[in-house]
């Protein structure tokens, strides 16, 4: 049985006319990798902020643990990042860490385990405001660690980092993913949450669009991108496939999506048997940004 | 004891608010100082210590009002830390680390309650000092009267730091709530100048003086009331040229009440401000 960590009814956040968040329920459940994904401005972050007892929501509710604990208690067994990382800068990464485990009113032993891990333990008594960008930005992983979360919630970790930085905190998330934490990773950037979740909730302009796992998001049944040395006959075969719903022109390569499943070696033998044959074949699905932004754009 | 520990040590890892506090630690020793202020102009000789400020039980008058002027130090921390909690965003990040907004007020009020207990200690036991070397009377009984002064010393602290506490949440900028709290320091002034000039024009039966009381900083100014005009030295010179007055220099109920009042009424609102806002 999965337990429920987070479920939020109807909530909605309102500024002035705008609705920022719109009748929004969400349950997240222990165990998955979730993706919140949205535009800028869709309504992630102020989300993640009714939740995180920072914003007052207008209307709804949300609970934690099904309601077995106050959202501040909860907050104490959670990590979360948002956007960007908030320390003390007159204090070291140490004394930092150390007030978050006093607020978190938990054991401070995993504090060098966890500067390790993002690998700071060398600077840790460098104080906070001499860190660059990167470094802070893996600091507050480290602080949203530091109480072996069991549910860690990310916001747009990678904001502002050069590709360096951005490689670096990815290969962290993989890695704490893989350690089995529950994990609700907020992105614009698509291809990151490809690579770790396994469950992803669309929003637009405050709106659920779509919630499921990745691989289903779109009911596209993925195209097969193919060449040959008469594109024009090529063309007029593929046409005659009930399968292929529309045919595209690419770069000299024929792109024909799929309105129902259909093998390779299928294809291949109908092409073989009208004496067509190709030069490259492949069967593909859609990106992950194909299907967002055919969804979003809807 | 957990948000006053969260509380110390935020401000503890501050060098700026380290050194504030140490020396205004200091400073209150400093009022020792004044016992070695000695004047010597020909034949006048003048020792402050002779004077009679240091004796029994006019020293607990005298010291706990020279001492609450120090008091904007600790001011400048408490608006400072918020400020900083506010600026840094920390104030975010400890809502999200767990910490309730209820919890991060009472650490800040834990913070200034353990300051004011410090501070009037301190005030005690230099009084007691300093009085034990140069009073007159040295009987237990005298001693021991008037430590009203240091009850009204308290609450008026008390009462100082929740009015920075409620400003610099209400202001969120450190430099603006300090320079807000110099405005209205100047607006009761104008209050009370406009009152004196019309309000028993207004309403005949009230008149500036019953009401300009009621106003929080003037509240909390005349707990304490100043100490110089009822030395012995001034009350003699007053004799002389024919101006002999009586004042009543007795901490009043009324006005700890007033000052009690409007801290509950900082601390309520503060506490408003802090649920209903986004941040």
């Amino acid at each position: 049985m999965e337990q429920t960590l987070l479920q939020l009814d109807q909530l909605s956040k309102n500024y002035g006319s705008l609705k920022a968040v719109d009748q929004l329920s969400i349950t997240l459940k222990k165990g998955n990798i979730y993706g919140l994904l949205g535009p800028n401005g869709s309504g992630k972050s102020t989300t993640l902020g009714m939740v995180l007892n920072v914003i007052n929501p207008s209307k709804g509710s949300f609970q934690w643990y099904g309601g077995k604990l106050s959202t501040h208690q909860a907050l104490k067994k959670i990590g979360a990042i948002i956007e960007r990382p908030n320390f003390y800068p007159y204090m070291t990464a140490l004394q930092n860490l150390k007030l978050i485990c006093k607020i978190k009113q938990c054991k401070t032993e995993k504090i060098q385990d966890k500067l390790e891990l993002v690998g700071l333990w060398d600077r840790r008594n460098s104080k906070f405001r001499t860190y660059s960008l990167g470094m802070k930005q893996r600091l507050a992983i480290a602080a949203a660690l530091v109480n072996d979360p069991e549910l860690l919630i990310l916001d747009e970790p990678t904001n502002g980092l050069d590709p360096e930085g951005i490689h670096q905190i990815r290969k962290l998330i993989v890695k704490i993913a893989e350690k089995g934490t529950t994990i609700l990773l907020a992105s614009h950037l698509l291809d990151e949450v490809e690579k770790v979740c396994n469950h992803v909730i669309v929003l637009k302009n405050g709106v659920k669009f779509y919630e499921g796992p990745v691989d289903q998001i779109s009911q596209s049944f993925g195209y097969f991108q193919l060449r040959a040395k008469d594109p024009q006959k090529l063309k007029s075969v593929l046409e005659k496939i009930p399968q292929i719903q529309s045919i595209k022109e690419e770069k000299g390569d024929l792109i024909g999506y799929l309105n129902a499943d259909m093998e390779a070696e299928e294809l291949s033998q109908k092409l073989a048997a009208a004496k067509i044959f190709v030069t490259h074949m492949a069967k593909k699905k859609p990106s992950l940004e194909d299907q967002f932004l055919s969804l979003t754009q809807s | 004891m957990r948000l006053l520990s969260i509380e110390l040590y935020k401000i503890w890892h501050n060098r700026t608010s380290r050194i504030l506090i140490l020396s205004y630690f200091l400073l209150i020793f400093s009022i020792a100082i004044l016992s070695t202020i000695n004047v010597e102009i020909g034949p006048i000789k003048f020792n402050l210590a002779e004077q009679g400020i240091f004796n029994f039980p006019y020293i607990w008058h005298f010291n706990t009002f020279m001492i609450a002027l120090l008091k904007i130090f600790f001011a400048v921390i408490i608006v400072a830390m918020i400020g900083n909690e506010y600026s840094y965003k920390t104030l975010k990040q400890n809502l999200i680390d767990g910490l309730s907004k209820e919890e991060f007020l009472k650490s800040k009020l834990y913070a200034i309650l353990a300051f004011v207990f410090i501070s009037t200690l301190l005030v005690f036991i230099i009084s007691l000092i300093l009085g034990g070397i140069y009073s007159d009377y040295n009987e237990f009984q005298i001693i021991f009267s008037d430590l009203e002064y240091l009850l009204a010393y308290t609450v008026k602290l008390f009462g100082f730091f929740t009015f920075c506490l409620f400003l610099s949440i209400l202001i969120k900028r450190s430099a603006f709530a300090l320079g807000f709290l110099a405005l209205w320091q100047v607006f009761e002034g104008i209050a009370y100048g406009l009152m004196r000039w019309k309000l028993s024009d207004i309403i005949p039966e009230l008149s500036a003086e019953q009401v300009i009381v009621f106003f929080p900083l003037n509240a909390m100014g005349n707990l304490i009331k100043e100490p110089f005009s009822r030395l012995s030295a001034i009350q003699n010179i007053a004799d002389q040229i024919g101006e002999g007055f009586t004042k009543d220099y007795e901490i009043s109920a009324f006005n700890l009440m007033i000052v009690l009042i409007w801290s509950a009424l900082f601390i309520w609102a503060s506490y408003g401000l802090l649920k209903r806002r986004d941040l």
